[in-house]
This record gives structure tokens, C-alpha cells and sequence, in this order.
């Protein structure tokens, strides 16, 4: 180890050196990270059951995920800036494969390496909002409707490749990725009401599109009792696991629910319901707090950012992970849709907790190399 | 405005503030919009938590909690000495799990016709498991054939890879020890069906799955069941039992002590031998049944977990009716037994005197009638006493003729004849008191004065029970008192519980208030048990310690009047049904015996030897001691 130390170049040492002594981060936002994973990892804990092989898995990947995001926390936002078209292309053809080879149950997801596996979808996550940042820094803003039409057709190709796998969750969060760069970078507020007045016109027509499976969710979605052993049960018995929580919870590792197996998928999407049961209201209030603190820091940083790719970049990070927090509390509580977005490192799942904190990585570096203050 | 049109460099960073300054604008109304957003769905959470919380919780309780009952322990039946006549054994039944078996209904059949080749499965099985299949959540075990022999475990062990959620599981399960000998008094529980299912109450049979369905099992059946009960659990989304959160504990059924005592039991079945009969012991003073016996008998352990269909159609198909109780409910032809009872009726109607005197010339004639009622022997001039010793038709053919149907079987019926006794032991039938109503309502006729006849010394029309036969000896040993025949002693709330004596049944009306009356009777009886020939029963209290009053009974099977007497196969021994009664001590008696044979020579040669063996027998048990539920009766 010191061997191979000893034989690095003098200026890489050097570097090295620095990065041991003082990881850079913006201690607020790690410090909510952290306490954000520790409880995610105590519910899991308690939603595992007897199977504490859950929780000690996460805990492995945040590890992970910590270091890739003190890696990329030195990583300049030039640096990502100049390889973002490559990271997006290679990203986009990642999806084409897995459209093609990939494997999964009942969705072509992931990607096996044999190494590792790993959802290619989750790298457009990141490298979607890049794109998006990368595109609109380059021309004037407000942007104009050109640069518009190309982030558009941007955002549309591996959104229909990954709603196509089909997994509408994610695709929902690569166009919300590239939507809110559009909204930072100011778009014109007439331009933002026609594109939502033609999102509503154009729903019906989405319907024809869909799966059936998805159909399906969505009527069940609207009448859950219609479908009562089925989907419908996973809504029900989620209202019942966050409504019986009640004030004050009924305690960690007192949930019902999720230890006598009412509730599915207690691990994974449904991993909030576990935590709202046993930590009822009061525990829902403090952990959405923490995520309002997390986008509002997000926010601070990206204001502070040096140029506008940062500034976009680190915007639309931040604005997305609220697109998670509301889409799987809205799930778990019963005013969304049943999709697989999972609750922000609450819900188990290794690829997700890893992009996450990678995202935030990148919200460190540009934190990193901000404006100095005047 | 004049930067605008500088070129370079600081129209850069004039851009750079403007949207700076737009993007700080956009941040802030994003994350304002986020808030609320965020904020709608916190107060969806507090519309779940708070406002719809206890409902919530509630409906979480109940999806979890489950209520189950468990059935009691059924109570132990003991003689009168404490031996055990019905217990509760460990025994192993095979159960099914329908939510692990494999391939739906078809898999069930498959399973089920699988299963037929390692253990013996019947029809009835497989309809017992479909009833109780229906009533029970796939996950819920239900049990398919009881009592598994050691050799069915083993094979069913070795093989039971092959049948996944097939378990065998260990249950209690009734046992007679004694088997066959009280397969008639105590009967035989077994299991529930559809007519009884509709008729109890689910409460009290929640998780039971046995019945008391004859003798004292069904009679008692309240008091040996118990009251079942409950275990709360909690369950998971499968239904399966996670956890154990409360438990009631059942209450078990009743211990009951009999009066019968298991040694006279057996001496009286002994004494009875291969004969087709009943033969019932009681204690005058008190009712109690000290035996209570009917032949041919079977094993009642046969019915508890589900009889053989071979097993059943034997018993069925046998000429010899094993299932019938005979003592009972095997109806006889009284003959010469009912004229003791005829006697205290024309001595209470004052029709006799005691020492009124009638003569027997062979044959009697009602008063302007040429038909002849036939007498043993021409006895000549006769007493009471006499008539009743050498059991002297004629006597009572002018007796019954002189006192009137009417008063004959108003008589009778206080002796209980044509109507239950109301023993505690299910199955008892009524049997025939005749009477010229009767016969108006059962076959619409016109009494005649020769049915008086006839029915004053036992023939025609009667039907009596051994049973009832013994109550009415029990009012004459006992001097018109009328103690019902019953033969539960005491119970028992539990082992170990105190053994608290049961009250005697409510005595019914005095039979006669004349002392006199029973003083003559009981001087006949003993008389033809101890008189010389042609007393009855002449010699048969040879070396008995205690002065022994008796009185047989020869009925006809077959009237002599038709084809049948003449054109039988049978020997004489087989043309009667033959009957005998006696109690002793004369002077304060303590047992009162009744032998009833269905096919016989004669009372005296073959049921008066039955009940001297049965008196030899009780001797040695008796013990002398004044009947101790008397004191308690009139506390």
C-alpha cells in the first residue's frame, strides 16, 4: 500500500495528500445525508424483520455511494461539463442495449456485467439534468425556442426508452431532470402554460399508450377496495400501515404491518409506510423536513454556483429529488399512482442510493467551486 | 441601456447577472412550490394519522388479531367405585393443509386417492374432510382420518415426502376401557354431523368435533362437554399464527360417577352369557342402577373416530340387533312378571282381599262365554299368596275381569308402565300399558272383556321395558315409595375437584296407601321362590344369606291360536320370551333384579338361575351399609 503510494507521481501525491486531509463538502447537506441514511437504515432494521441482511446491504451501498460522491465532490464542474455530451451518448446507449439484451422480472432493466448489475436507467438520472445543463448554458437565456426544441428531443429519447422497459417511475424522473433545467434557466412563463396546457390536452391520448399493467394500476389507483387481493391491496394496506401509525407511531419495530406481512414490498417502495407506522406523523413531519432542507440547500448551492452549467446542474438535482420524496409519499399514502420511485435513501435499493449520492457529488463540487463571495 | 450595446466581454457579464438574477427568481418560487406541495402531502399524512388514525388502527387490529376457539377436554365417566369406564387418550389423526397442496382441486383428488394407498381412507373420511374443508380458510388444518394405527404412522412417515401439507398431529380421543360391557349404558360419542351441526350452539361446539350420540355420552352430553376456550393470536397476511397474545383456558367437561358398579356390571353380562336379553340391578331404597346390562353388545370404541363401513354393516346386518338397548328399549311381553302389580291394584281398589280366595280348575270362562282361558294346572281353591307363588292364572283372569280395563291400567300406570321411566340414559322407549283408549287411538277397535283377560296376566297388547319393569319391582320392594331409576351419583368439576353427590331425581306419587297390601304381595313372591312345587321357583334361594322374593314370567311369542304355534321349527326352548323379577333382603331390600330373555323355556328355568347369579355376585359387593343418598335426598 505505501509501496504503491511512494511510486505515484509527486503532483498526484500531492493531490491525493489534500483529498485525505480535507474531503470538501458542504458539511449541512452531508450532515442531512447522513442523518437521512442512518434513519433509512434504522427502518430498515425494523421493516427487514428478521433479516438484517437488508439493512446491513444498504449500508454497504451507502458506503459506496459516500465515496463515489467524495470522489466527484473534486471532480470540477468543468471537468463534467466537458465530458457531458459523452456521458450522455454513452448513457442513451446503455438504454439501447438494455432494450435490447437487458433482463429483469416482468421489465428489461438492468444490465448484467457479470461483475456487478446495474440499471442504466439510473445513469440518465444523472447525466439527463447534465445534458439538459450542458445544452442550455451554451446559448442565451431565457432560452430560446430552438435550444427548447433540442433539450426537448434530448429529454425524449431515453425517457421513451426507459417508459418503453417499461419503467414510468424512472422515465418520470429523467423528463423531471431535464424540465426543471428548462424552468432554472427561465423559461418563458407562457411557453411553461402552453407545454402543461398540452401535457392535459394530449393525457387522453397517453392512455392509449400505456400498458396495460399500467391501466390497471391506474383504476386501481382510483378504487382501490375494486381490487382488493390484487394491486388494490398494496394501497390499502399502506393507508392502514401510515394511518394507524397515528401521532406518535406505534414505536420502532412495533409496526404490524410490515412484520405480519399485510404490507408489501416493506423493504423497497413501500419502505415509508413501515417508517410513517412506527413513527407516525411526528416522525413523517421531521423526515420531510429534512428533505425540504435538502432541496433548499441544494438551491443555496446552485445560486452560488460559478456559471450557469453548475447553476442548472445543481438546480435541477436538487428540484428532482423532491420529485421522489412526493411521488413515493404520495404512493405510500394513497394520492399517487402505484410507480417505482423509491423514497430517497429510506427505500432499499442499491443503484438508486448510489446515483443519489453521486447526484449530490456533483451539488459538493459545484459547491466546491463556487462564486467567491463578494 | 448603454451596456446593451457593448460588445465583448461585459455583455457577458451583464448576462451572467440577469441570470443569475432569473435563475435566483426561478430557485425561489421552485422551492416555494415545492413546499407546498410538500406540505399537501404532509397533510395527507395527518388526514391518515390523526383524523382517520383510529379507524386505521382499528382495522389494523382486526386484520391481524384472531379470536380461536379451543375445545374443551370431555369429562371422564367413573363407576360407582371410581373405575374409569370412559376415558380421554392420546391418539393421532392425519390433518391436511389445502393451501399447501399442490395443483388445486385436482391436486386435492390426486392427493386424497394417493394418501388411500398408505393409510386406509373410507368414503365417509373424505366426506367428513369435504364438510369441514368448507367451513375452514385454505390455510386451516383439517383432519381426514382419525386414530392412525402405529403401522399407518410409519408407512405414512416413510412416505411423506410424497404428500406436501399432510401432517399427522396428536388430539385426545374418547376410549371406553371396558369396551363392550358398557357399550349400552354409557354409549359411544362420535362426530358431529350435518342434522346435530344445525341444531348446537356454535359457541359452545366451537372447535369441537365429537358428540355424545347414545346411552349417558348423549344424555349428559351438557354436562361431559364443557365449555370450549379461546386463544387470541396474531396473525400474518397468510393467516398463519405468529404469535400467542392471550389464551382462556377451556372448561372441562364434567367428571360423572355412576352408580353402576363396573363388578356387578360384569357378573350380570357373565350371567346373561350368549343369551339375546337384558338384565338391570337397582337399589329400591334410592333408584340407583347397580347394573345395567343388554346382549349382544359390541364395542363402543368403534364409533368414536369413524366406524368401518364393514364394521358398520356387520352390526346392522346382524339378526341379533346388537345396537338395540335392550334394557331399555327391547320391548317384552310381561307375562306372569305383572301380576304382583295386578295384585296391589285389586288389593288398593278393594276389589281382593288377602285372603279372598279364587278356584282354578284348569281353565276359565268369563260369565256366559264359552271360550276357555287356559291354566297351568287346576290349582284348586287359592289366596293371593298362593295365586302369586304358584303363579295361578285364573286368579287374576277373574280379577282383572272383576276390577275393569279402565281401573286395571289406571292401576298399572302408577307402577310407570306405558311411559318413560326418564332414566338418564338416552334411548329409552315408552313400551305398551294396554288400555281401551289406547287401543281406540292406535288401531281404532272396540275393547272386549277377553282382552281384560288376557292382559290381566301379561299377555296382549303389553310392551314393557326391562328397565321399567325394574322400577315398577322397585315400588314394591319398597313399599309403594317411588324412586325413579337414574345412574348418575355425583359429579366432578374437574380432577381433583371435590366429588359433589347429585341430588335423587323427584320422587314420583306413592303407589297404595294400604300397609297390608305390599305385606301380601311380598309374602307370594317370596313364597314362590321358597315355598315347595308347585311354587314357581321352588329352591332357587337355596344357602342365600337373606330371604329372596321373586316372580317369573313365560310369555308367548306366538299366538297358539294361529298357523305359526303349530307349524314352528323352534324347540319349546326357543317359543316363549322369559322373564324374571326379584329383591332381597325380604324384610329391607337392598337390590332389585330384572332378567328378560327373548327366547326361553320358561322364566323359572332360564332367567330365575341368571338372577340368583346375579345376587350371588352382588353379595360379595354389597356392603351392607344403609344406601347413603337416602339421608341426602331428604336433607
Amino acid at each position: 500500500m505505501m509501496l504503491a503510494f511512494e511510486q505515484l507521481g509527486p503532483r498526484l501525491r500531492l493531490l491525493a495528500r489534500r483529498w485525505l486531509r480535507a474531503p470538501a463538502l458542504d458539511w449541512p447537506l452531508a450532515l442531512a445525508l447522513v442523518l437521512l441514511a442512518g434513519i433509512g437504515l434504522v427502518n430498515l432494521y425494523s421493516a427487514g424483520g428478521p433479516d438484517t441482511k437488508v439493512a446491513l446491504n444498504q449500508g454497504a451501498r451507502f458506503v459506496l455511494g459516500a465515496m463515489l460522491m467524495v470522489l466527484l465532490a473534486r471532480v470540477s464542474p468543468q471537468s463534467l461539463r466537458k465530458w457531458t455530451p459523452w456521458l450522455y451518448a454513452g448513457s442513451v446507449f446503455l438504454l439501447l442495449v438494455v432494450a435490447v439484451l437487458g433482463e429483469g422480472r416482468g421489465a428489461h432493466r438492468w444490465l448484467d456485467l457479470k461483475v456487478f448489475r446495474f440499471q442504466p436507467s439510473e445513469l440518465s438520472k444523472l447525466t439527463m439534468p447534465m445534458m439538459a445543463a450542458w445544452v442550455l448554458s451554451r446559448g442565451e437565456l431565457p432560452p430560446k425556442f430552438s435550444s427548447l426544441a433540442i433539450v426537448g428531443a434530448l429529454i425524449a429519447v431515453p425517457a421513451w426508452l426507459i417508459a418503453k422497459q417499461p419503467d414510468l417511475g424512472t422515465a418520470l424522473l429523467v423528463v423531471a431532470g431535464g424540465m426543471f433545467a428548462i424552468f432554472l434557466a427561465g423559461m418563458a412563463w407562457w411557453r411553461i402554460g402552453l407545454v402543461l396546457a398540452t401535457a392535459a390536452a394530449a393525457s387522453p391520448f397517453a392512455w392509449h399508450f400505456m400498458h396495460d399493467y399500467q391501466k390497471k394500476r391506474l383504476f386501481t389507483f382510483l378504487d382501490p377496495a375494486a381490487d382488493r387481493l390484487g394491486d388494490g391491496w398494496h394501497i390499502m394496506q399502506s393507508e392502514i400501515a401510515v394511518g394507524s401509525g397515528g401521532l406518535w407511531g406505534k414505536g420502532w419495530q412495533h409496526g404490524t404491518q410490515s412484520a405480519l406481512e399485510f404490507l408489501p414490498e416493506h423493504t423497497t417502495d413501500f419502505a415509508f409506510a413501515v417508517f410513517s407506522e412506527e413513527w407516525g406523523l411526528i416522525g413523517v413531519v421531521a423526515v420531510i423536513l429534512i428533505y425540504i432542507f435538502i432541496v433548499g440547500r441544494g438551491l443555496m448551492i446552485a445560486a452560488t454556483a460559478r456559471d450557469t452549467y453548475s447553476r442548472l446542474l445543481a438546480g435541477s438535482i436538487s428540484m428532482s429529488f423532491f420529485v421522489y420524496v412526493m411521488v413515493n409519499g404520495g404512493m405510500v399514502a394513497g394520492i399517487l399512482p402505484v410507480v417505482g420511485v423509491p423514497m430517497p435513501l429510506i427505500s432499499y435499493g442499491g443503484t438508486s442510493v448510489v446515483a443519489l449520492l453521486a447526484g449530490f457529488g456533483m451539488l459538493m463540487s459545484i459547491h466546491n467551486h463556487r462564486r467567491p463571495a463578494h | 441601456m448603454l451596456e446593451m450595446n457593448l460588445p465583448g466581454s461585459r455583455m457577458q457579464v451583464r448576462n451572467a447577472r440577469v441570470e443569475a438574477d432569473m435563475f435566483r427568481a426561478r430557485a425561489v418560487i421552485g422551492f416555494l412550490l415545492i413546499v407546498i406541495c410538500l406540505g399537501t402531502l404532509v397533510s395527507r399524512y395527518v388526514f391518515l394519522q390523526v383524523y382517520r388514525g383510529t379507524e386505521f388502527s382499528e382495522t389494523s387490529d382486526k386484520q391481524r388479531i384472531s379470536v380461536r376457539s379451543v375445545a374443551p377436554s370431555r369429562g371422564l365417566i367413573y363407576d360407582r367405585n371410581g373405575v374409569l369406564l370412559a376415558d380421554n387418550v392420546a391418539a393421532f389423526r392425519l390433518e391436511i393443509v389445502p393451501e399447501a397442496v399442490e395443483g388445486g382441486r385436482k391436486g386435492m383428488e390426486h392427493l386424497l386417492a394417493e394418501l388411500g394407498d398408505v393409510v386406509a381412507i373410507s368414503t365417509d373420511d373424505v366426506e367428513h374432510f369435504r364438510n369441514a374443508r368448507a367451513k375452514k380458510k385454505a390455510f386451516e388444518s383439517v383432519p381426514l382420518r382419525l386414530k392412525l394405527s402405529e403401522d399407518e404412522i410409519a408407512r405414512f412417515s416413510v412416505n411423506r415426502w410424497r404428500f406436501p401439507g399432510v401432517e399427522v398431529v396428536p388430539y385426545l380421543t374418547r376410549a371406553y376401557p371396558l369396551g363392550p360391557l358398557f357399550a349400552h349404558a354409557i354409549g359411544y360419542v362420535g362426530r358431529i354431523d350435518l342434522n346435530e351441526l344445525v341444531k348446537l350452539d356454535p359457541n359452545l361446539y366451537a372447535g369441537a368435533t365429537h358428540i355424545g350420540k347414545t346411552g349417558v355420552e348423549r344424555w349428559y352430553e351438557d354436562e361431559l362437554h364443557g365449555a370450549p376456550g379461546s386463544e387470541t393470536v396474531e396473525v400474518g397476511a397468510d393467516g398463519r399464527v405468529r404469535r400467542k397474545l392471550d389464551y382462556v383456558s377451556p372448561t372441562p367437561g364434567k367428571n360423572l360417577y355412576l352408580s353402576i358398579d363396573a363388578r356387578l356390571q360384569r357378573a350380570t353380562e357373565e350371567a346373561l352369557g350368549a343369551r339375546l336379553g337384558a338384565a338391570v340391578a337397582i337399589d329400591p331404597r334410592n333408584g340407583e342402577v347397580l347394573a345395567l346390562v343388554s346382549e349382544p353388545d359390541f364395542d363402543g370404541n368403534l364409533f368414536v373416530n369413524g366406524i368401518a363401513q364393514a364394521d358398520y354393516a356387520q352390526l346392522m346386518q346382524d339378526p341379533r340387533k346388537p345396537l338395540l338397548n335392550r334394557a331399555i328399549a327391547g320391548g317384552f311381553i310381561p307375562g306372569s312378571t305383572i301380576k304382583p302389580y295386578a295384585a296391589a291394584a285389586g288389593l288398593e281398589l278393594g276389589v281382593r282381599t288377602p285372603s279372598d280366595t279364587v278356584v282354578s280348575t284348569g281353565e276359565y270362562h268369563i260369565p256366559g262365554q264359552a271360550r276357555g282361558y287356559r291354566d297351568d294346572f287346576p290349582a284348586g281353591r287359592v289366596d293371593l299368596k298362593l295365586a302369586l307363588a304358584w303363579s295361578v292364572n285364573t286368579y287374576f283372569y277373574s280379577l282383572a275381569y272383576e276390577m275393569g280395563i279402565d281401573r286395571f291400567s289406571g292401576f298399572l300406570g302408577k307402577f310407570g308402565f306405558g311411559a318413560k321411566t326418564g332414566i338418564d340414559v338416552a334411548g329409552e322407549a315408552a313400551g305398551v300399558l294396554p288400555s281401551a283408549e289406547w287401543l281406540r287411538a292406535t288401531r281404532n277397535q272396540p275393547w272386549y272383556a277377553g282382552y281384560t283377560v288376557n292382559v290381566g296376566f301379561g299377555q296382549g297388547f303389553w310392551v314393557v321395558t326391562p328397565i321399567q319393569l325394574a322400577h315398577a319391582l322397585t315400588v314394591v320392594a319398597a313399599k309403594g315409595a317411588n324412586r325413579p331409576p337414574h345412574v348418575l351419583r355425583a359429579t366432578q368439576a374437574g380432577i381433583g375437584a371435590p366429588v359433589q353427590p347429585v341430588p335423587l331425581p323427584m320422587p314420583g306419587p306413592n303407589v297404595g296407601t294400604h300397609a297390608g297390601t305390599w305385606k301380601a304381595i311380598e309374602e307370594g313372591m317370596w313364597l314362590a321362590v321358597n315355598g315347595p312345587p308347585p311354587s314357581t321357583v321352588s329352591g332357587l334361594g337355596k344357602e342365600f344369606p337373606y330371604a329372596i322374593a321373586g316372580k317369573t314370567g313365560t310369555a308367548e311369542r306366538f299366538s297358539r291360536f294361529d298357523e305359526t304355534w303349530t307349524s314352528i321349527a323352534t324347540s319349546s326352548a326357543d317359543r316363549h320370551q322369559v322373564l324374571f323379577e326379584c329383591f332381597t333382603p325380604t324384610e329391607d331390600p337392598r337390590i332389585a333384579v330384572v332378567v328378560a330373555l327373548e327366547a326361553g323355556h320358561s322364566g323359572a328355568s332360564d332367567a330365575a338361575p341368571i338372577a340368583r347369579k346375579i345376587l350371588d355376585a352382588w353379595l360379595k359387593y354389597d356392603d351392607d351399609a344403609p344406601a347413603p343418598r337416602v339421608a341426602e335426598a331428604t336433607q
